[in-house]
């Protein structure tokens, strides 16, 4: 019960996007294409539930114990960074056809927020290694679905005539803020999250 | 002269949140209220002028090649500092902020600087630059925070503005205001922009 609570919070009412605000960049930046939305997506998910195998660890086995709590940042900023090039490198040798699959998407990950946010929020909302890791899983799911859903969008509205002004990121945000409100419908469907 | 144009660019004309639509998860995620904006706003100019002149002192010591990392752990140390200068004098504030103080740390903004400026320019251009940009960006939190704060509760710094008659658009406060606001004002602003350059 507690994990499909977890799930539906993290894909509905607590979406990352539209709740938190975190990953916006990327958000506005690469929901053009419903392709390149899906590689986004799916590194993304990937590199959040890695991140919290690997930061879960080292906060509770080494920082806790240590009285360290203020290396957080650091700390997880690092992981993050290293993992991701890690990751890279991993990929480009081993696991070729998944590398031109993520292509650009993976470096860029370093720099997006909802990464290291998801990996905060972990720590804040004080759940153990199993929660954890399925708690980044979803939030990435929910990540991607608000991607999805946007380039959905996106691509008919290249057709559509809007004013010239409001072309690019204005629309992005209003649209944005349009499918906000929608998620708002799912309040109450998933209690405390 | 030319020191005065570095520091004048930020606040207008490259403004980081209007024009360059850079760190926009802080833009949204803080600006229900006027203080909470005016608050992070300040947050930041101190992370990024500080971050922009210890990395202009030591721009000639970081290797190419692991930059990167480096400015991360720089301007993550200033973030902590931050972070526990406002949990021990501000608790009430940095409860309000939550996570989005430590966030700093990826603000595109901040690094945008360090990777576009002042790991190439000395010392006193960064530290102009970085404070040109840090209230730019304050400006564009505190355009967004007043319109969402009066809108969504009918005050302004917790005092009320608008009279009895006024019904709060609840909805300007929840996380669609903050979208469809900056849209509208992005979209707004485009038009000035327009009308400037012709």
């Amino acid at each position: 019960m507690d994990f499909l609570l977890i799930f539906l919070a993290a894909l509905t009412t607590q979406n990352i996007v539209f709740a938190y605000f975190l990953g916006i960049c990327p958000y506005l930046g690469v929901s053009r294409k419903l392709d390149t939305a899906l590689g986004m997506g799916m590194a993304v998910t990937f590199v959040m539930t890695i991140t919290a195998l690997f930061s879960w660890p080292i906060f509770y086995l080494i920082l806790i114990p240590r009285n360290l709590p203020y290396l957080e940042l650091p700390v997880f900023i690092l992981v993050i960074a290293s993992l991701v090039q890690f990751l890279e490198m991993y990929f480009r040798k081993a696991i070729p056809h998944l590398y031109s699959a993520l292509g650009i998407y993976l470096p860029l990950i370093t720099t997006n927020c909802a990464i290291l946010g998801v990996a905060l929020f972990m720590v804040l909302k004080k759940y153990d290694f199993i929660h954890s890791l399925f708690y980044t899983f979803s939030t990435g799911l929910g990540f991607s679905l608000a991607l999805l859903i946007m380039a959905g969008i996106r691509e008919d509205l290249d057709l559509a005539p809007v004013p010239k002004n409001l072309k690019g990121a204005p629309l992005a945000l209003i649209i944005a803020g349009l499918l906000a409100l929608a998620f708002m419908g799912f309040s109450g469907l998933v209690k405390g999250g | 002269m030319k020191s005065y144009i570095v520091f004048i660019k930020g606040l207008w004309r490259e403004n980081p949140v209007f024009r360059q639509i850079l760190g926009m998860c802080p833009t949204l995620a803080v600006t229900g209220y006027l203080s909470n904006g005016i608050a992070m706003g300040l947050a930041v100019v101190f992370v990024l002028v500080a971050s922009s002149t210890v990395i202009s002192i030591f721009r000639r010591l970081i290797p190419k090649q692991v930059r990167m990392p480096t400015f991360i752990v720089i301007i993550a140390t200033f973030v902590v500092l931050v972070d526990y200068f406002l949990r021990a004098n501000y608790p009430f504030l940095s409860k309000k902020l939550g996570p989005y103080v430590p966030l700093i740390v990826v603000n595109c903004i901040i690094m945008g600087r360090q990777e576009a400026f002042s790991s190439k320019n000395p010392v006193w251009l960064s530290f102009l630059d970085a404070l040109g940009m840090g209230i730019g960006f304050t400006l564009a939190l505190v355009i967004l925070s007043t319109v969402r704060e009066i809108l969504g509760f009918g005050t302004l710094l917790g005092h009320p503005v608008l009279g009895q008659w006024f019904t709060p658009w609840v909805i300007m406060a929840l996380p669609p205001g903050a979208f469809l606001s900056l849209g509208v004002i992005l979209g707004i602003n485009n038009t000035f922009q327009k009308k400037s350059t012709r």
